[in-house]
């Protein structure tokens, strides 16, 4: 039956429910623009048929397949844009580098929406005032506690907080130090916020 | 000068809840943003100059920290809208009069086109331009979803209001007023007191 490809790429994605990118299915895109094409050209010499030789019993046909044109394009549609959704997202909680795995089920075309998107973003949030503006995909949850529990996942050598104590941040060492010296460290892959 | 900045934190405490609670984007405000960011760089310069140790420097620190994290999920909310009903935001703001408020900052407004620019040339790109020459392209306010305005909101009442309109809810029920006393909390559509939160009247909570 005809849309059968371009449903199928819909309930990929569906079983997709936590937000997980699955590889591009080119092959499956491609199949549903060949079979558009098909449709589309079958649908070309019946209407000239109609007009030509008055067959409007054709028209029916003609119809059901221009229905069929409209569903694929929705479908696809529907499939590149829910995978943008997800890429998207991948910005917020990794960053601007995205990890290789995932980058490998990412077509050409998405990683340049990717690349775009991140410039964007950039320069929305240098905009907002001060000197190098507000990096919003920080501070994602609100501040609890002055004090947190850190873990050194490297060594990072001599370390200084507030009040003149020296900390020796030797990999696999624990401390608890001020949240906002070590969120720097955090980002960096220094230290590990430990949540018992 | 510490009662200005004791009222913008609150002033953005507030768009902050509202922009949370509300369907719609709001209306911007970037003064107010302008305004608690140079708070923001003061505290942090006096913060500086304060001795280390002293056990004021670490409220100093958690009240900067608190008004970033209010600010920065203040400003996340307003793009998620912005990415989420692009065509529809850009529309509105296409046909606002010339003296009415915008509803996005210039910044926004940049970020909005890039973004309606960069989905168009992608969709093109990989799909659209490989499809029958009739179907080559998406009518992206029909394509995209609008806010669900009908969408029901808790809100608290700061200024009386009277007679507000509310709709019928089913065939059998007609349209009625209400009067909302200042201080009564309520959960009604959005739809309804819409314009009341712009103005300010009332509080999403």
């Amino acid at each position: 039956m005809f849309c059968e490809k371009a449903v199928e790429l819909i309930r990929e994605l569906h079983r997709m429910s936590d937000g997980q990118l699955p590889a591009f299915n080119e092959d499956s895109i491609r199949q549903v623009l060949e079979e558009m094409k098909a449709l589309y050209e079958q649908n070309q010499s019946d209407v000239s048929e109609a007009k030509t030789e008055g067959k409007s019993e054709l028209i029916p046909t003609i119809k059901f397949r221009h229905c069929c044109l409209l569903r694929n394009q929705r479908c696809i549609t529907a499939y590149l844009y829910d995978r943008l959704l997800r890429i998207r997202a991948l910005r917020w909680e990794y960053g601007s580098v995205l990890p290789t795995t995932i980058r490998f089920h990412m077509c050409a075309e998405e990683l340049e929406w990717f690349n775009q998107y991140k410039k964007s973003l950039a320069t929305y949030m240098r905009s907002l005032g001060g000197e190098e503006g507000l990096d919003i995909t920080q501070d994602m949850k609100p501040p609890k506690s002055l004090y947190i529990e850190v873990r050194c996942l490297k060594d990072h050598g001599e370390f200084e907080i507030d009040d003149g104590t020296v900390i020796l941040l030797k990999k696999n060492s624990q401390h608890f130090l001020p949240r906002w010296k070590c969120e720097q460290l955090i980002r960096q892959g220094v230290l590990e916020h430990v949540i018992s | 000068e510490s009662v200005a900045h004791f009222d913008r934190a609150v002033l953005l405490f507030q768009a902050w809840l509202n922009e949370k609670f509300s369907p719609e984007l709001l209306e911007n405000k970037s003064e107010l943003v302008e305004c608690v960011m140079e708070q923001l760089m003061h505290m942090e310069e006096n913060l500086q100059r304060v001795r280390k140790g002293d056990l004021k420097a670490s409220v100093h620190r958690m009240e900067i920290d608190r008004i970033r994290f209010v600010l920065s999920s203040y400003l996340r909310s307003r793009l998620q809208k912005i990415e989420k009903f692009f065509p529809h935001v850009l529309e509105k703001e296409k046909s606002r009069a010339d003296g009415d408020p915008s509803f996005l900052s210039p910044e926004e407004f940049a970020f909005a086109k890039e973004y309606l620019a960069n989905t168009e040339v992608y969709l093109k790109a990989v799909a659209l331009r490989h499809m029958p020459p009739n179907l080559q392209s998406i009518d992206m306010l029909k394509a995209v979803p609008e806010p669900c305005l009908d969408s029901f909101v808790f809100l608290r009442v700061k200024e009386r209001q009277e007679n507000i309109l509310v709709e019928p809810e089913t065939d059998e029920q007609r349209e009625y007023v209400v009067d909302l006393e200042e201080g009564s909390q309520h959960l009604m559509r959005y739809r309804t007191i819409a314009p009341l939160v712009a103005s300010g009247a009332v509080q999403l909570i």
